[in-house]
């Protein structure tokens, strides 16, 4: 018999209150109970990034994190990435270089620009490459990601793009 | 039948009994750090059902301390927060390499230093840094906290020597004197986010006039646990680190290996690696140790 853990923990700024499986990770929780699919499972071991989220602000796996953990933690997820029907910057402009064709990685991507961004907001294409290099997409070839990920940091710097 | 739990005490003590209490009815308890090991241990070799003991809310676990004789590094601290460290990287930028190395920055995010050595892996990046830099393992146990080598630590290819009922709180170090540097280099055959085919922690210590005067060489992924080349460290010894003193740690190290052929390389192959990797760590090690006088 299992039994359940009730688990209080802020997700994109909300207090939510769960039950789940000790042995649960945040990904199932976030996508199966709360019903925040933006998160995508890709391969449940922490090597495509495609669940990446931020745990209070820094960026992990929800795949690799139990949701017992989250307890009195704070969760971004992509849901809580757009201010209400505004896109962010970040988001924008991968739509505007065409940074994805069938969209697994993107909420993953995104995230860990965000992350990126947040820490340095003038990244080397090096440095960009080497932080996303967890992320994995199969469609675009990378380039067009980068060069999304340039213009949203000047964006975001204040420069015209 | 056993099921699954969680428990995150906020102390060693209640940690201690947790996992005693398990021992003593004959239940799996298993220690979580990050997690970036044993979740995915859990979903492809071995998904049964455990008390899983969150030991992130000790303070012993994440205490980062670079004092004025002594560093301690906690054995939950995730990479990218040791790798923030100023302090850390100027005392052990080799370690601090070493750590950097392991995975994206998704699992840098969550990886720990005490999982990695816990972990016990042949190609553990950390290891061999740890080694090079005599880290001495803080466990706790039930008799009080006990203190080992790194080197001691490891016992076979995934297996180390806590007892059942122990845990790792962190690693220590004593503050690398003047003119003391280490480095860490692997070989694998992308530029990232792989498993070393070989690696090659060193620390040197250089006096005024170039020559070394302490040295520890460490080689991982070329034997069943990571091994300290006493030979190679001798060859450095007394040498201003010349050509033919690289040379001859390099050869030490290829003769300490026993390397297992695998996809990403032949016994021969690493035996091979280790000596050149050998010889570029060393010389990395010695061009910081100069710096630092």
């Amino acid at each position: 018999m299992m039994s359940k853990l009730q688990v209080d923990t802020q997700i994109n700024g909300e207090r939510m209150e769960f039950l789940c499986e000790p042995q649960q990770s945040m990904l199932d929780v976030l996508r199966d109970t709360l019903r925040l699919t933006g998160t995508k499972e890709g391969c449940a071991t922490g090597d495509c990034g495609a669940c990446s989220v931020l745990l209070d602000g820094r960026l992990v796996c929800a795949c690799l994190m139990f949701a017992a953990e989250s307890a009195g933690r704070q969760i971004t997820t992509i849901e809580g990435i757009a201010r209400g029907d505004v896109l962010h910057p970040i988001q924008q402009k991968f739509l505007e270089h065409a940074a994805l064709q069938c969209g697994i990685c993107t909420p993953g991507f995104v995230v860990a620009t965000k992350a990126l961004l947040d820490e340095n907001p003038d990244p080397s294409e090096t440095e960009i490459r080497y932080h996303l290099a967890g992320n994995l997409c199969r469609c675009t070839g990378y380039d067009k990601i980068i060069r999304a990920v340039q213009d949203a940091a000047k964006t975001l710097r204040g420069e015209a793009s | 039948m056993q099921s699954f739990a969680y428990a995150a005490p906020a102390t060693v003590a209640q940690t201690l009994a947790i996992l005693a209490e398990h021992l003593g009815a004959g239940r799996r308890a298993q220690v979580l750090a990050g997690g970036t090991d044993l979740m995915v241990q859990m979903r492809t070799l071995d998904a049964g059902p455990r008390t899983i003991v969150d030991i992130k809310k000790l303070a012993e676990t994440n205490r980062l301390d670079v004092g004025a004789n002594e560093i301690y590094i906690g054995a939950a601290i995730p990479g990218a927060m040791l790798t923030a460290s100023k302090p850390l990287v100027a005392c052990l930028p080799g370690l601090v390499e070493s750590i950097d190395l392991i995975g994206s920055s998704q699992i840098q995010g969550r990886a720990s230093l005490g999982g990695n050595l816990c972990n016990a892996s042949p190609a553990g990046d950390t290891i061999s840094a740890l080694v090079a830099n005599s880290g001495i393992c803080v466990i706790a146990s039930k008799a009080g906290q006990r203190e080992m080598p790194v080197e001691a630590f490891v016992v076979g290819v995934g297996k180390n020597a806590l007892k059942p009922g122990e845990f790792l709180l962190g690693i220590k170090f004593k503050r690398p004197a003047k003119g003391t540097s280490d480095a860490y280099q692997r070989f694998i055959p992308r530029t990232e986010m792989d498993i070393a085919v070989a690696g090659v922690g060193v620390s040197v210590r250089l006096d005024a006039k170039g020559v070394c005067t302490a040295a520890r060489v460490a080689i991982g992924a070329v034997a069943p646990t990571v091994i300290l080349v006493p030979a190679a460290a001798d060859a450095l010894m007394g040498s201003k680190l010349d050509d033919a003193a690289l040379d001859a740690a390099g050869r030490a190290c290829t003769a300490a290996a026993s390397p297992i052929s695998d996809k990403r390389g032949t016994a021969e192959y690493r035996r091979k690696v280790v000596a050149v990797l050998c010889r570029r760590t060393a010389k990395q090690a010695a061009d910081r140790a100069r710096e630092s006088q």
